[in-house]
């Protein structure tokens, strides 16, 4: 008598429709991913319970470290090349429309105006080594106000919307840094804004 | 890899040599864990980096009429003064002629935590009303401190604050206690 003989199936699995799938995911978080920006000054958030989350755009993001400097950046490419062109209407400058475009790509700024151009010219390498002094916060040149205030009239303009400030502070700073930009932020009577702190557990 | 040799082998004897079909099928196991890999990444860090923030009204500053106050019971207000080296006082009243004795307290849950649940449940007792904080950082205290104090009233649930410039007679309290 023949024995009967059970044909051995093969293990493989075909693998090619799970492939489809993890690479159409992953196209689409490569894609939604907002590349992260790097801060001018190392700066430690404190932490909070706050669970509030930011919006993504019609949003200016104040950046207080490294000893009371500050920097100022806002969202959208648009918002900054008009910026940049009020700024220098105020001031007194004219940029040149590579200038302008230069300066849409940038997240933050921290020069004071008479050296945006300069900063401006800078390729890579040397921006890196720049030790960018930050945006004067006297009343004299009153350069942090009119940054604020003229991002708030583009963004008005641009989108409709107000513009959110946002301060990103060092942990360490000290207050008075912080009551300086807060009475920046009141003479133009922005009362309400937000603090970007690091996520901690209720305890 | 995954793909066992199931051609039952053995029976080679004799007859010509063929060569063996190839086959077409590419092992993608590898390439699946390499794109899981780098979506579970991405995932991640996509919804980690996501900065979370803490909405702050400040009271409305009018240079003009810089005199316009609303009066609030001296009874129900908790004066906050932010020190030096991570120390905070409190008191409840005005300052000079407090109600309680201003206290040196740390932050965090054993001590201005404490505090506010504390005194909020007295003074919802004995007056009826919620309680009114006010934080007075000095120019010695950090960012830091200022937001541990408003995120100990955001889980204390204290809806009333406000934050104030610090006076020279506080200033001169936290001399005394040595944390200026």
């Amino acid at each position: 008598m023949p024995r009967v003989k059970i044909p051995r199936k093969s293990t493989a699995i075909d693998m090619t429709a799970m492939c489809d799938v993890a690479f159409l995911l992953l196209t689409f978080f490569i894609l939604t991913a907002k590349p992260k920006v790097e801060d001018p000054v190392p700066v430690d958030t404190p932490a909070s319970t706050a669970q509030t989350l930011l919006p993504e755009s019609d949003i200016a993001t104040l950046t207080i470290g490294g000893k009371g400097k500050v920097f100022f950046g806002v969202e959208g490419f648009e918002v900054r090349k008009q910026l940049l062109l009020r700024m220098g209407d105020r001031y007194k400058i004219s940029f040149t429309p590579s200038e302008v475009n230069k300066f849409s790509v940038m997240p933050n700024i921290g020069v004071p105006i008479a050296q945006v151009k300069q900063y401006l010219s800078f390729d890579g390498d040397q921006m890196k080594e720049f030790k960018a002094p930050g945006i004067p916060t006297d009343s004299v040149s009153n350069e942090l106000f009119n940054w604020i205030y003229e991002s708030r009239i583009v963004t008005k303009n641009i989108s409709g919307k107000e513009l959110r400030v946002t301060i990103k502070g060092d942990s360490q700073e000290e207050y008075p840094t912080i009551q300086k930009i807060i009475a920046i932020l009141q003479k133009q009577e922005v009362n309400k804004f937000s603090l970007i702190t690091s996520l901690r557990g209720k305890e | 890899m995954a793909e066992l040799d199931t051609s039952g082998g053995g029976k080679k004897k004799g007859g010509k040599v063929r060569s063996k079909k190839q086959s077409t099928r590419v092992d993608l196991t590898a390439m699946v864990d390499l794109a899981f890999l780098l979506v579970t990444f991405f995932m991640l860090t996509t919804t980690l980096s996501k900065a979370k923030a803490m909405d702050l009204a400040m009271p409305d500053k009018d240079d003009q009429k810089p005199d316009v106050q609303e009066p609030i019971a001296a009874s129900r207000t908790l004066t906050v003064l932010l020190g030096s080296n991570n120390k905070l006082e409190w008191f409840i009243g005005v300052p000079g002629e407090s109600l309680t004795p201003p206290t040196v307290d740390g932050y965090g849950k054993e001590g201005f935590r404490k505090v506010l649940v504390e005194q909020g449940q007295r003074i919802k007792q004995t007056t009826g009303k919620e309680m009114f904080v006010i934080i007075k950082p000095s120019d010695k205290s950090v960012y830091k401190n200022m937001i541990d104090v408003i995120d100990e009233l955001n889980i204390t649930n204290n809806k009333l604050y406000a934050i104030v410039d610090i006076t020279p007679v506080e200033v001169e309290l936290l001399k005394r206690d040595k944390i200026y």
